[in-house]
């Protein structure tokens, strides 16, 4: 028998002071061996930035391996656990020093990326993958996900990886909904 | 201290009333239930250009998205589940208890997993430096709390009934009481954040973020039940709250892994 779930509600505009913690974006400290920035900027329909949006990302490590370790508030500097979290600046703009993910299983490496915002009334998911490598075929996602693919594509750059997040309108990002998350 | 004269430009609760009426109307003649709050909720004005104007997309999770951060005794301080002894003073306001459990689709407790929550006040002020409210701050109550469910997914925290507080939705727009909750299933797929509510509050049918849910039984799922059992003699007054999560994904096989 499954149960109804809960229902979300938006995060509002003063989870500042409640959900940012020192180090919640840094996964590994800046400067770390094999350390990348994964950055973007989050846009609203309009294409004005949005400054009160919050984004968390949980990933494998550069292995694949899918991690089980506390220490995510608490970070001591050399545990990697997955998990990140970052509030977005006056500008929009959000970063993470990370690591590069690795393949899971055989799949497409990514980050799994969910998006809170003040004016957004429930979480949205996404996947920010990593540009393909050379001969990578599409998986089933990105495929079909047609023209809007793209909007699912980490871009390089000379930090690390751009993953910009367009809630409404032009190149509006692909978000995701799981089997179970509209009661069906 | 007199209230500040409401500017002109904001539209009326009326108008927004309307709004939420025809909302629901349209709502109870398609015959499709919606447990979750629509994304495209006009009465809520600034999700206007915050919400995708496209379906959102099909995704089977895979990798990651089947597994969960994990979070530890490291992680948390068990003095952080207490809002009342934070900065070294009393609050002032009505002490509460909140309690409840973690559980997910198939009604499995979700277990040492990580509950965090932030709220206003008694007076209905946030410690937020954007919470321009004309209530007074109190020096001895930060709200907010954190805490991991115990093995059977159960939670409590000790804290202040927070007050209910004005926004700029509209005139005299008013948030009813509430308590934000932010949770983590045993899949990455679970992730919510949310808001808790009060019985019996008056603002529930005037609040655009309430209303945006158009199921009034999943509307319900918000709101606490007083629990008699959960009051503390002479101390405290209790509310408990269950929280149900989507999934999960993973077979049991996969969960013995973990
Ligand atoms: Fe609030």
């Amino acid at each position: 028998m499954t149960r109804s779930a809960t229902p979300g509600q938006t995060v509002g505009p003063f989870f500042h002071y409640a959900l940012p913690y020192p180090g919640d974006r840094e996964l590994v400290p800046p400067g770390t061996a094999g350390a990348v920035l994964l950055h973007g900027t989050v846009r609203d329909g309009d294409g004005a930035a949005i400054p009160d949006a919050l984004l968390e990302i949980w990933q494998a490590d550069p292995d694949g391996r899918v991690l089980q370790r506390a220490g995510s508030l608490r970070r001591d500097g050399f545990t990697f656990t997955g998990f990140g979290r970052a509030a977005t600046d006056a500008s929009g703009r959000y970063s993470f020093s990370t690591l590069v993910p690795g393949a899971v299983e055989g799949g497409l490496p990514f980050f799994a990326v969910t998006v809170f915002a003040r004016g957004l009334l429930n979480r949205l998911f996404t996947r920010a993958y990593l540009p393909l490598a050379d001969g990578a075929e599409p998986d089933a996602l990105l495929r079909s996900a047609g023209d809007r693919a793209g909007t699912l594509l980490c871009v390089a750059d000379d930090h690390g990886f751009r993953f910009d997040v367009h809630l409404q309108g032009d190149g509006e990002t692909v978000f995701l909904s799981y089997p179970g998350h509209r009661g069906d | 201290m007199t209230a500040p004269p409401p500017p002109a430009e904001l539209e009326p609760q009326e108008t927004l009333s309307a709004e939420m009426a025809a909302l629901r109307d349209a709502y109870e003649h398609t015959g499709v239930e919606e447990t979750q709050p629509r994304l495209d909720y006009p009465p809520y004005r600034s999700s206007r250009l915050r919400h995708p104007t496209k379906d959102l997309h099909h995704a089977d999770p895979e990798g990651v998205e089947l597994w969960a951060p994990c979070f530890g005794e490291r992680d948390i301080d068990p003095l952080e589940a207490d809002l009342t002894i934070q900065d070294g003073g009393e609050p002032i306001g009505e002490r509460t208890v909140v309690t409840g459990r973690v559980v997910d689709g198939e009604g499995r407790p979700v277990r040492r997993q990580l509950v965090e929550i932030w709220q206003a006040n008694a007076g209905g002020r946030y410690i937020h430096k954007r919470d321009q409210h004309p209530a007074p701050l109190d020096p001895h109550f930060t709200g907010v709390g954190r805490c991991l469910t115990d093995d059977d997914g159960g939670y409590r925290f000790t804290t202040i009934k927070p007050g209910p507080y004005p926004w700029r939705n509209h005139r005299n727009a008013w948030r009813p009481a509430h308590i934000h909750f932010s949770l983590f299933g045993s899949e990455f797929t679970q992730r919510i954040v949310t808001q808790m509510y009060f019985p019996g509050d008056p603002l529930f049918g005037l609040d655009p973020i309430y209303q945006s849910i158009l199921d009034p039984k999943a509307r319900e799922r918000l709101v606490a039940a007083y629990d008699h059992d959960v009051t503390q003699h002479e101390w405290a007054t209790g509310y408990r709250w269950d929280i149900v999560l989507t999934g999960p994904h993973r077979t049991p096989a996969e969960q013995e892994d973990a």
